[in-house]
């Protein structure tokens, strides 16, 4: 008699078979999948890739991967974090407006504290008071929004100004290669690290897993999602300092494009939105996976509202043809 | 004793049999119904009472035998139709919509205002009114509503399941009454109870579901009880060597864990007893009867409404798991489902209580967890061929992993709830002795089982647990099964309670 689940067994029909190597190794198809992108985006227009493209793609795709960090994190709790894009912007718009005020290092830290602020609240919400994660960020970011308009009344006078150091992160280039990286890859290898060699991370996928079985373990799982909810808002501020220095034109609107995107980006890099299953790794794939869907529409020579809506479409189709392979049982 | 066929059976269930998956729940269970008579259908923990109760209502389709209604050939298909034909259940758990009011829920069920008010009169709850929202009452009222409705359905017969269990005495005498007035209109009542006092007081016979047979049959009269308790046992496997012929010295000292006047809402009302280090303490109940309030109010997923705990003589409150933990309380539920992270890692299921704190949020210690985890696998024989995911294990390999979390974690005292259910015979026999020598080296052990034979192999003493209370504590040299199975049923030190 075996003691293996009957799952492990050979005579399971092909399809089956693929999705479950999928499942085992999300990260081959995935890579695979960018580099068939690639090479249609060579087809459409001949000569486009070069170092300058691909460190171009690698820029745009920084600030979408660390929110899609954020969604992981979250995501593997079976959370969500749709208030990213009005952290990040919040950020962007307090350092631009606090720096000429303040001086940059502290106009920065206040973000931060932004940052964690809402987070803390989202927290507290999805930890404590078991509102929903999907409603209470939603509910947090609306509240967000229009604090920072008022915000900006009492500050329209001041003018902005963007710190040195974040216009070098965000435009300069080393090597070819988008500074951006200096921040990113610290923050990824940060990121991975929780995820795999932390107590930390291994509550948030047992949160995910069996929020009772968690219990039973000891876990007090409002604590974790304090603490999860902070490190989210962190990562948000943390993304929009990054992409103030990257668009240089501080906005009321600035980051929010990128929460779509964000989940997809984590979606198709194989994390699940019920949670217990997700990977970091995965979702830098999907970021640069979108950014090259991007530029493909853009080359199409699209009218803008022609060009969002199939944005849309093609995240909503990639993420479901996913889903579908990866999650057949 | 068999019956012939015969068109005046108002129910006819013959040879009925149902697996779900490897496990056969019934094998071969029988039960008929005349006009006019009551008849109690008993059976142990696991006999495969629930699942013909569920084939009957038409819950369930059977694999094979059949379940005729009037004498009438109609299998039943739904529980509607089981419904239309003529059975109505009530269960323990009123089917009532809860965020409706009383009128609307008649509506849904098609149920005849009248006719319900009658019904409602004769069970002595004549003024409630019918605008009463379902979550506003107390279950034993809503429990009269769902009777009240069955019986307005004019049912030929009506299956009452469990129906008296935590209702005051004067409902359970009504409800009595109006089951008898049933018979004497000519229809049948099927009754299920854990007490014989109402069987005794309702019943005209008694039929025993033992290992999903039906085993016998017996005519309620003075002394029945020893007949049935007899049915219910029959002869039982050898599943190892009793541990109450191992001499031990009585337990002495300070207890590990003392609990006083215990109750915990909704069944748990009155537990009192002691657990010494060194010792296994069995707890032997039929289902429902607290010991679930027990165990979750001192692994402090409940908290009590009275009573106190005392761990090591200090008092102790627990407000989360972690302040059991904390305290050296580690819980192994009977649901495996409940304690395992089912598509992680058989070490990292094993090693979760480590990360818990949140000082220990940080790096994980590797090596130390590896070490602990391999131990505790190698311990328990675990077979980790399929270690990267808990789900891939059997079942009784899944058992192993939620008590190796704790043998990882150190135990001090645990509280195993169940903990051979539904797994094969040779894990059993893994599992006694490994109880057993953590005990001898220094553990507490409460010990719940469904399965009395258990009692004698694992355990040194045994309480005994009916309606809420402790009602009696039985040696494990003395703790043959007829014993045990007399008190569960309230037989011993409170018969008759209601």
């Amino acid at each position: 008699m075996s003691d293996i689940h009957p799952e492990t067994d050979d005579r399971v029909p092909p399809l089956l078979r693929v999705g479950r190597f999928l499942k085992d190794n999300p990260l081959i198809p995935l890579i695979g999948f960018l580099i068939l992108l690639i090479g249609i985006l060579e087809v459409m227009r001949p000569g486009i890739l070069s170092p300058f493209w691909a460190g171009n793609m690698i820029k745009f795709a920084i600030p979408l991967a660390m929110l899609a960090a954020a969604q992981v994190l979250t995501m593997l709790t079976g959370g969500i974090d749709l208030s990213v894009g009005i952290v990040a912007t919040s950020a962007a718009f307090v350092t631009a407006t606090l720096t000429p005020l303040i001086g940059p290092f502290p106009a920065m830290a206040v973000a931060m504290a932004v940052g964690a602020l809402v987070g803390l609240v989202n927290g507290f919400g999805a930890g404590i008071a078991r509102v929903h994660p999907l409603i209470m960020t939603l509910g947090t970011g609306l509240i967000a929004t229009g604090c920072l308009q008022v915000y900006q009344r009492f500050v329209i006078a001041t003018g902005s100004d963007i710190p040195d150091i974040l216009e070098w992160l965000g435009t300069g280039r080393t090597a070819g290669l988008p500074n951006g990286v200096f921040l990113f890859l610290p923050f990824a290898a940060f990121i991975l690290w929780v995820m795999r060699f932390s107590g930390f991370g291994r509550l948030l996928f047992a949160l995910g897993s069996n929020e009772t079985a968690a219990k039973l373990s000891g876990v007090r799982a409002w604590q974790v999602l304090i603490a999860l909810y902070v490190l989210s808002g962190l990562i948000a501020a943390l993304t929009g300092l990054l992409y103030l220095g990257m668009i240089r034109a501080p906005s009321l609107s600035l980051a929010v494009p990128l929460v779509l995107p964000s989940v997809a980006a984590a979606v198709i890099g194989g994390t699940s939105i019920f949670g217990g299953r997700g990977s970091f790794a995965g979702a830098i794939v999907g970021a640069l996976i979108l950014r090259v869907i991007d530029t493909m529409l853009t080359l199409a020579r699209m009218p803008e509202g022609a060009r969002i809506a199939l944005f849309g479409l093609i995240i909503l189709a990639v993420t479901a043809l996913y889903v579908r392979f990866t999650e057949t049982r | 004793m068999t019956i012939d066929p015969d068109p005046d059976l108002l129910l006819d269930a013959r040879g009925v049999a149902k697996s779900f998956g490897a496990v056969r729940a019934l094998t071969d269970a029988s039960l008929s119904i005349a006009r006019g008579e009551v008849v109690a259908l008993l059976g142990a923990n696991g006999a495969g009472k629930s699942t013909f109760v569920k084939i009957l209502t038409g819950a369930l389709k059977p694999d094979a035998g059949h379940v005729r209604i009037r004498g009438a050939e109609t299998r039943v298909g739904s529980p509607a139709q089981a419904r239309r034909s003529g059975l109505v259940p009530v269960y323990q758990e009123p089917s009532l919509v809860p965020d409706l009011d009383i009128a609307d829920n008649l509506r849904l069920g098609g149920t005849d205002r009248d006719a319900f008010q009658h019904w409602m009169e004769a069970l002595a709850h004549p003024d409630l009114t019918l605008d009463a929202v379902v979550r506003d009452l107390p279950l034993a009222t809503l429990r009269i509503v769902d009777l009240a409705r069955a019986l307005a359905a004019k049912p030929d017969v009506l299956l009452l399941d469990e129906l008296t269990a935590a209702l005051p005495t004067d409902l359970v005498e009504r409800v009595l009454k109006v089951a008898r007035a049933q018979a004497e209109d000519g229809r049948g009542v099927i009754y299920i109870s854990h007490r014989f006092s109402e069987i005794a007081a309702l019943c005209d016979r008694a039929t025993v579901l033992r290992d999903g047979r039906s085993v016998g049959e017996a005519r309620i009269e003075p002394g029945v009880e020893e007949r049935v308790v007899e049915l219910m046992l029959g002869a039982k496997i050898d599943l190892g060597k009793r541990a109450a012929e191992i001499a031990r010295p009585k337990p002495e000292g300070r207890p590990r864990l003392a609990v006083q006047g215990l109750a915990v809402a909704p069944k748990l009302k009155d537990a009192s007893f002691t657990l010494h280090p060194g010792e296994v303490l069995g707890v032997v109940a039929l289902e429902g009867q607290g010991q679930d309030e027990l165990f979750e109010a001192l692994a402090g997923f409940r908290q009590p409404a009275a009573g106190s705990i005392e761990v090591d003589g200090a008092p102790a409150r627990f407000g989360h798991p972690a302040d059991a933990i904390a305290a050296g309380l580690s819980f192994v539920p009977g649901d495996r489902a409940h304690a395992l992270f089912r598509e992680r890692s058989v070490r990292e299921n094993i090693a979760m209580p480590f990360s818990a704190r949140m000082r220990n949020w940080g790096p994980l210690r590797l090596r130390h967890e590896k070490a602990r985890v391999a131990e505790a696998i190698a311990r328990l024989q675990i077979d980790t061929r399929a270690q990267g995911e808990v789900q891939r294990l059997s079942g009784g390999n899944q058992q192993k992993v939620t008590i190796g979390r704790w043998l990882a974690h150190g135990v001090r005292t645990l509280l195993l709830f169940d903990p051979t259910r539904g797994i094969d015979v040779r894990t059993k026999r893994q599992i006694y002795p490994l109880v057993r020598d953590l005990a001898d080296r220094g553990a507490a052990i409460l010990y719940y089982t469904s399965e009395l034979e258990e009692v004698p192999l694992a355990c040194d003493r045994a309480i005994v647990m009916f309606n809420g209370r402790v009602v009696d504590i039985v040696e494990a040299t003395e703790a043959d099964e007829a014993r045990l199975m007399r008190a569960a049923y309230g037989l011993t030190a409170t018969e008759g309670a209601a």
